[in-house]
């Protein structure tokens, strides 16, 4: 063989670490991996602005695929998280809250982004209703959009959009389902039955007649109300006709 | 391979760099790394200098008018980059010589049916040969016939005239039919 067509014959393929290390190094792709999350087995993506996406499910292939469709660029699979970034999801998957993990806000509308940093307010254990987050980010006939932007959370389980409810206590819809919000709820402690009474009794919101304060229902405030003392109201207006001021904590109704 | 076929590329990367960069990498990274793996005297090196230098290019593009990515030669201003950090990768090593060396080639073998990963042997005999060679030799034999770039794109790659390099090419093959395999 001439030395030109040995020469030629040296040329050979890239490795296949290459492409995704670059695109990942330059921002062009986002980093993802498998994680054992509350919920059950998921994948979780990241970039250099914090976590970008949080997807339940076990099929690579597809999560890659839902990724490009949402965010117009590839999520290629990592090893690990960064050291800081897996240390902070982690605390943030066993306190349930989003303390110093960094999450990445941008493709968000600003609306979007209001609805779920207000979102990220309620404690592990509590729900609010929709009504409740559109009044507290100053919109509080966009109950409807709220819920659209909740049910479009990127990030689901870090961003409680599990702790929003229907504006009855009803638990409402779940991208996963009823049943996986019910679940993790209760894994956060939550009372889900107790919950679900008061709603089909009408029940809005709940008050101590020590205190003369009402709540919402599972404000950490109202659950340390002993039964002889809870008071139970269905509207703003009946708790406030009898003489009682609304939580400065769960804020179940403006000041 | 020549700029005029290419031309549509340096169109797309104007218009959209994030879009188009992925698949303009794809396109180009089999001819980086071929070219760069008989640069260096390990695959490891290859990779990482592969990596670095989309890294630098998609890093210089950013800050570029698209005008001036539209005027670019790519190949040649990519090789620009690979040429100069194998050259750095060769100062690194002969001040700190590395004294275990895995061969990675052989975890790499998606490759086609007639293009097979050499051994470790075959790996050593080439870097071998291609070390009897001058740097400047060595770089235009590996761009001209490993690569397949034209002496155009390697005079840009490397800052040297069209001349020079065919000279290079040239003396460099002479060299290397001497020791044969």
């Amino acid at each position: 063989m001439s030395t030109e067509r040995e020469l030629a014959a040296l040329a050979t393929t890239a490795p296949e670490t290459i492409a995704p290390a670059v695109l990942l190094e330059t921002g062009l792709a986002d980093g993802y991996l498998a994680y054992a999350g509350p919920a059950g087995p998921m994948f979780v993506s990241f970039n250099a602005r914090g976590i970008s996406s949080l997807t339940l499910g076990t099929d690579p292939e597809a999560f890659e695929e839902k990724f490009v469709e949402l965010f117009g660029r590839p999520a290629v699979p990592v090893k690990a998280l960064p050291k800081r970034l897996g240390r902070a999801l982690e605390k943030t998957l066993e306190t349930g809250r989003i303390g110093s993990l960094p999450i990445d806000w941008d493709g968000m509308s600003e609306f979007q982004q209001a609805v779920l940093r207000k979102t990220a307010e309620i404690l592990p254990g509590e729900v609010r209703p929709y009504s409740w987050i559109a009044r507290e980010i100053g919109k509080p006939k966009a109950v409807r959009a709220v819920g659209t932007a909740l049910a479009r959370n990127p990030i689901p389980i870090v961003v409680p959009c599990h702790r929003v409810v229907r504006n009855d206590g009803n638990l409402g819809n779940y991208y996963y389902g009823t049943d996986v919000k019910r679940a993790v709820l209760e894994s956060e402690g939550l009372d889900v039955d107790t919950l679900e009474d008061l709603s089909t009794r009408g029940v809005r919101l709940t008050g101590s007649d020590t205190t003369h304060i009402f709540c919402n229902p599972t404000c950490r405030d109202a659950r340390r109300t002993t039964d002889r003392h809870l008071v139970e109201f269905r509207s703003e207006a009946e708790a406030r006709a009898a003489g009682y001021r609304p939580c400065k904590h769960c804020r179940p109704a403006a000041a | 391979m020549t700029t005029d076929t290419l031309a549509p590329v340096n169109h797309d990367l104007a218009a959209d760099l994030d879009r188009a960069f992925p698949g303009w990498m794809r396109g180009m990274q089999n001819g980086i790394y071929s070219g760069v793996r008989r640069l260096v005297p390990s695959a490891a090196d290859a990779e990482d200098i592969t990596q670095e230098t989309f890294i630098r290019a998609y890093r210089a593009l950013s800050g570029y008018s698209p005008d001036r990515i539209r005027e670019l030669n790519l190949p040649g201003w990519t090789w620009t980059i690979a040429v100069n950090l194998c050259r750095n990768a060769a100062r690194t090593r002969s001040r700190r010589p590395r004294t275990v060396e895995l061969d990675r080639d052989v975890f790499h073998r998606q490759d086609g049916p007639e293009r097979h990963a050499l051994t470790a042997e075959e790996n050593a005999a080439w870097e071998a040969r291609l070390s009897r060679l001058s740097p400047a030799q060595r770089t235009a034999v590996v761009l001209r016939h490993v690569v397949g770039l034209p002496y155009k794109d390697i005079a840009e790659a490397t800052g040297r005239a069209e001349g020079t390099v065919k000279t290079d090419v040239h003396r460099g093959l002479a060299k290397l039919q001497e020791t044969l395999l």
